[in-house]
């Protein structure tokens, strides 16, 4: 179990926003964290991501509780956040976006050499097709962007790869790019977590499933103890759906 | 390029880069430079001769330093509307300092140096620090540096300038040095074209090949996501500031020691004309984007616009026509270019 969290919980002020939520991520698997709007996913992988501090309960890195700093270091204990809101610089080409902030030196300067020939394999390494790493990111599609951003950060050595909303703002063909991805890094032995509102990209590449419904958990299972449908409309809320449905049914 | 790709991959990525060289920010500029000196050279034997091309290389050298300067700091995201009249500021420190309180000319170029630099960081800071658009901080040291400049002045001197500075110990070497002519054939280039081509060339090498030259890019493009990856945005934007100080501090001391006295006033109104080039050059306003070699190629524009307009004999009135023509087309020239770089391909 590389990350796990006991009951763990966040208040903000006189709001719960989290309330005894138990999750586990290990290497090779992807967990997937479904809810709705509000359910407290953001709150959750932040306190992963070392953004947040939890306030109840344990987070445990390796098997041993830690409460992180900060995101720097979460990143030092493997644990890598790709944001919905990508952090990458649209200006800039793939290579220097690759390498911000880790840019490989050569004497006093910046190994461009070596930046262009490492992006260029690493996103090869991940099956990933951008015909030219030179171009801006800017001309990236929004698959290609999430895509070189878990390439980058499988390359700096994350062991756990958090993935916030990837495919949300991505059409259908798009969502199957990032999910391909997905598989590509557990494939290569991360543990991943893969925040998602939608069933339909969970359920393929998921092999374990936490329910976030107003800040609790409805648990967490194993994919042989699911099925898509259940999944659906235990996420959906379930009672609140058939409600709806009769609601909406002509007489 | 490596040589294990494939001739096939090879013949694939030249296509891209004969768009990519295309799309340079300098692009605008040289089309630019082309267009005005043809202009001008046909029209004039002056300015197309060696001496005439000495002659309006000088005033873009001392632009173009500068201009350089405001470039790497508007990529980086931000203006600096103090840097003209900085120029003001260090040369009469140098001034001063070497012709009433004894100093020879290298130290007091020193010290004009630590209040360069010392002001350049209180910008940075101010802007870092408090999060206020550069061009509001700046433009309260703009005022408070041109009211210094001349309170002070006055208040030493009872004039509106200081002189004297030939007469100051060091001042042979220092003026050697910052404010020469190099003779090539039979023409005198001022030192102050070297000075310009060495900043020119450093800030490319920065720019393209260092880390800190990444880091300016990325602040200037987006911040946050800057931040995010581990880049130390506010140390960079300071770096900046005190660049751009650096640059004042040498321009304005190149300028004391080739006319051995200073205006009060020196530099103002300056600040936007680098703006302007370094705009020419590709630079864009919002940052994240631009070259130190197309500020310098609009610097010469600037240049060759201001002498060639005497050669022919016009009214000076007109430089300011051209430079606001200049400015539009560039801008648009610019936003053609970022459509194209920010451009989404599904």
């Amino acid at each position: 179990m590389i990350l796990e969290t006991r009951a763990i919980g966040k208040t903000f002020g006189s709001v719960l926003a989290l309330r005894e939520v138990s999750m586990s991520v290990e290497a090779g698997q992807v967990t997937c964290v479904l809810g709705d709007n509000g359910a407290g996913k953001s709150t959750l992988i932040k306190i992963l991501a070392g953004v947040h501090r939890h306030d109840t309960g344990e987070l445990l890195v390796d098997g041993r509780p830690v409460r992180l700093a900060g995101p720097r270091e979460a990143l030092d204990r493997g644990i890598a956040t790709v944001y919905q809101d990508l952090a990458m610089i649209p200006l800039m080409s793939v290579w220097r976006n690759f390498f911000l902030g880790s840019e490989p030196r050569k004497g006093l300067g910046f190994d461009v050499a070596k930046a262009r020939r490492v992006a260029r394999e690493e996103l090869r390494a991940m099956g990933i097709d951008i015909r030219d790493v030179d171009q801006p990111v800017g001309t990236l599609s929004g698959g290609e962007r999430q895509s070189v951003a878990i390439a980058r950060a499988v390359h700096f050595g994350a062991r756990v790869l958090i993935l916030d909303e990837p495919t949300s703002a991505l059409g259908v063909k798009q969502a199957g790019v990032v999910l391909r991805y997905i598989v590509r890094a557990r494939d290569r032995g991360l543990g991943v977590v893969f925040i998602t509102h939608n069933p339909h990209h969970a359920y393929p590449v998921g092999d374990r499933f936490l329910l976030l419904n107003r800040g609790a958990s409805l648990g967490q299972y194993a994919k042989a103890d699911i099925s898509l449908d259940r999944l659906t409309s235990l996420m959906a809320g379930g009672a609140e759906l058939d409600q709806l449905a009769h609601e909406l049914s002509r007489e | 390029m490596t040589t294990a790709v494939p001739a096939a991959d090879e013949r694939v990525s030249d296509v891209g880069r004969l768009r990519r060289t295309l799309i340079r920010p300098e692009l605008g500029a040289v089309v630019g430079a082309i267009a005005v000196f043809t202009f001008f050279a046909v029209q004039s034997e002056v300015f197309r001769s060696p001496a005439g091309v000495a002659n309006w290389l000088d005033p873009a050298a001392t632009l173009g330093i500068m201009a350089v300067a405001i470039a790497l700091l508007m990529i980086g995201g931000e203006f600096d509307l103090s840097a003209g009249v900085l120029t003001g500021t260090t040369g009469l420190v140098l001034v001063t300092l070497a012709t009433r309180y004894g100093f020879d000319v290298w130290s007091a170029m020193l010290v004009g140096l630590a209040v360069a630099l010392a002001i350049g960081f209180l910008n940075g800071l101010l802007v870092t620090r408090t999060r206020l658009p550069s061009f509001i901080v700046t433009l309260g040291t703009f005022l408070m540096l041109q009211g210094v400049n001349l309170g002070v002045t006055k208040l030493i001197t009872g004039t509106v300038q200081v002189s004297g500075l030939r007469r100051a110990e060091g001042f042979e070497t220092a003026n050697m040095v910052f404010a020469g002519t190099v003779t090539i054939g039979g023409v005198g280039f001022r030192v102050a074209i070297l000075w310009w081509i060495a900043v020119t060339v450093l800030a490319t090498w920065v720019l393209a090949r260092s880390r800190f030259g990444n880091w300016i890019f990325a602040v200037g493009g987006n911040e946050q996501a800057a931040r995010a990856v581990g880049v130390p945005a506010a140390r960079t934007k300071i770096a900046l500031f005190m660049t751009t100080a650096f640059a004042a501090w040498l321009v304005g001391s190149i300028l004391a020691l080739r006319f051995t006295s200073v205006q009060a006033s020196t530099g103002v109104t300056q600040e936007f004309i680098y703006i302007i080039a370094a705009v020419i050059g590709g630079c864009l306003l919002t940052g994240g984007y631009g070259s130190a070699i197309g500020a310098s190629i609009g610097a010469v524009i600037f240049g060759m616009a201001d002498k060639g307009i005497v050669f022919l004999g016009w009214d000076a009135d007109w430089f300011k026509f051209f430079l606001g023509a200049m400015l539009l087309l560039a801008t648009l020239a610019n936003r053609l270019v970022r459509r194209y770089a920010e451009e989404v391909r599904h």
